[in-house]
């Protein structure tokens, strides 16, 4: 609590009664936030421990404890590995599809003009909504959830290279034209490094629509993957393995997103 | 480009729009009818047309649409009130900026329909759990909005109000709500989206009522045809609603 009151202090606080802890907080707002994490852990692992049913909730202590039975469990890292494997095919397909067409539908102001709504309209759409068909078209297994994840990411992608394309300051181009570059020229050395931003922002979108499209998927129907394992938990009344299972999942979830960013970041720091 | 090329053009493209989805019907009526496609994979356009009909014009879509428009409204009220307000308290000190705007960005970061087994188990199979998931969801793209909204106020034109003595009221009022708004405006419709889609989504995935819960009722049932004409329904219902949404919002935005 005593960090909650420090940093309710706020910033007018460098009073004449200021103590070192309040200091050091208002210094590093870092560790202000890992200690609200902390105390938001801790409250959590009070109320499940005393005030709730322990057929529904789990304490964090007991679910991190857990996490080397969740990983025993027959099947499991089997059921991880596969949603890995659908979540980097899927990015996979996504990329090389998504990119051509973006620069595609970019480069060409016609197609702009006359695919670019089409896009936008089927982006805005539920397609949750015709997951069942999914299901239909290409089976319960795999396939179905690399698919739903494809259609999920791809319209981010899209939208954002033609976006960056857009960009594109006009007389880049005609300069690079008028000193004789080729096509490829045009785009190995101007078109590309300036996309390189907006790329990785579509990436890191199309990753996120990946991960819930494919999540959607298994949640819906599966035999092997995740979505089975956690069914079972929950009918189980195992909240300790479910809560374990759904920390792996959001650790893969960060640990993806983070990979994403941190090459965008890489990738974006000559400008 | 003269206005007349220009004219020209707009037709060009909205022909290529139209050919484009009329394209799509006939290549669907063609596999269908000739070709052969299996009527339980995709159904005859006409077929899903004749069923559109009887699902509108018989009103019986009614009980799921209040269902799914209830859970949709109640989950986007409260987490715009809630997230807005948050976003405000937030928002006041820079300090509190920095602790909490990257830790609501990390959670917004995970795809949080991880969550919906839990919230099933929390809140059962009715709407509570669809209310839970969709306040969730759409609550920290209102609040990191508003926190960006309210946080990029520039100073000058707080100082200028202040030294002109504005109260607190008309310093909120006349110069950092209106500043934020815009910011704040894109934030509830990237809330309104994605509410709506993980409530359709958890609808499908596990519940008793709803328009999810019917296309997939239809779907294990195998009337293609009936299920087709559900999921038009549904497009064209977010479609509209969508639609609705864009006009408020640029309605709000002429008015400022």
């Amino acid at each position: 609590m005593t960090v909650l009151r420090a940093a309710s202090a706020g910033p007018h606080a460098n009073g004449a009664n200021t103590r070192p802890l309040r200091k050091f907080l208002l210094r590093h707002p870092g560790v202000a936030r890992l200690g609200v994490v902390v105390v938001l852990l801790i409250i959590w692992e009070i109320c499940a421990r005393w005030f709730m049913d322990p057929l529904f909730v789990a304490p964090p202590s007991r679910v991190f404890t857990s996490l080397g039975a969740v990983w025993a469990t027959e099947g499991v890292p089997a059921a991880l590995r596969i949603t890995l494997f659908e979540l980097a095919i899927a990015f996979a397909i996504a990329v090389a599809v998504g990119l051509p067409v973006g620069l595609a539908i970019g480069l060409q102001p016609f197609a702009r003009r006359s695919l670019m709504p089409i896009v936008l309209l089927v982006y805005g759409l539920p397609q949750i909504t015709i997951l069942p068909l999914f299901i239909l078209f290409f089976g319960i297994g795999p396939p179905s959830k690399i698919a739903f994840g494809v259609t999920h990411g791809i319209f981010p992608i899209v939208i954002t290279v033609v976006a960056g394309v857009q960009n594109l300051k006009p007389i880049l181009l005609t300069s690079a034209r008028s000193m004789g570059a080729s096509r490829w020229q045009m785009l190995r050395y101007v078109i590309f490094p300036h996309m390189i931003p907006s790329f990785f922002a579509g990436m890191r979108l199309g990753m996120s629509g990946v991960l819930l499209g494919v999540l959607l998927a298994e949640l819906y129907v599966s035999t092997a993957g995740i979505g089975y394992f956690t069914q079972m938990f929950t009918q189980n009344f195992d909240p300790t393995k479910l809560f374990g299972l759904i920390a792996m999942l959001a650790a893969m979830a960060i640990v993806l997103n983070e990979i994403v960013r941190r090459a965008e970041n890489h990738f974006s720091r000559w400008r | 480009m003269t206005r007349r090329g220009e004219r020209t053009q707009q037709l060009a493209s909205r022909a290529v729009q139209i050919g484009f989805l009329l394209g799509l019907l006939v290549l669907w009526y063609l596999a269908t009818n000739f070709w052969g496609v299996n009527r339980l994979l995709l159904p005859n356009p006409v077929s899903v047309w004749h069923q559109f009909v009887d699902v509108v014009a018989s009103g019986n879509y009614l009980p799921d649409l209040r269902v799914t428009a209830t859970e949709f409204a109640v989950a986007f009220v409260l987490a715009t009130a809630s997230g807005t307000v948050v976003g405000y308290m937030v928002s006041r000190s820079r300090y509190f900026t920095r602790v909490f705007e990257p830790l609501l960005a990390g959670i917004f970061s995970v795809p949080i329909i991880l969550f919906l087994p839990l919230y099933v188990l929390f809140f059962g199979l009715g709407p509570a759990s669809k209310i839970a998931l969709g306040t969730t969801i759409s609550f920290f793209p209102v609040t990191l909005a508003t926190i960006a909204g309210f946080g990029n106020v520039d100073r000058t034109l707080v100082t200028a109000a202040r030294s002109m003595g504005a109260s607190d009221y008309q310093l909120f009022r006349y110069v950092l709500l209106p500043a934020a708004m815009p910011v704040i405006m894109g934030g509830l419709r990237i809330g309104f989206t994605i509410a709506l889609l993980s409530i359709l989504g958890s609808e499908t995935i596990a519940s008793l009522a709803g328009l999810g819960h019917h296309i997939v009722e239809l779907a294990e049932d195998m009337d293609m045809a009936r299920m087709f004409a559900y999921i038009v329904f549904v497009v064209l219902m977010v479609a509209l609603l969508n639609f609705a949404v864009s006009y408020l919002e640029a309605r709000g935005r002429r008015h400022r």
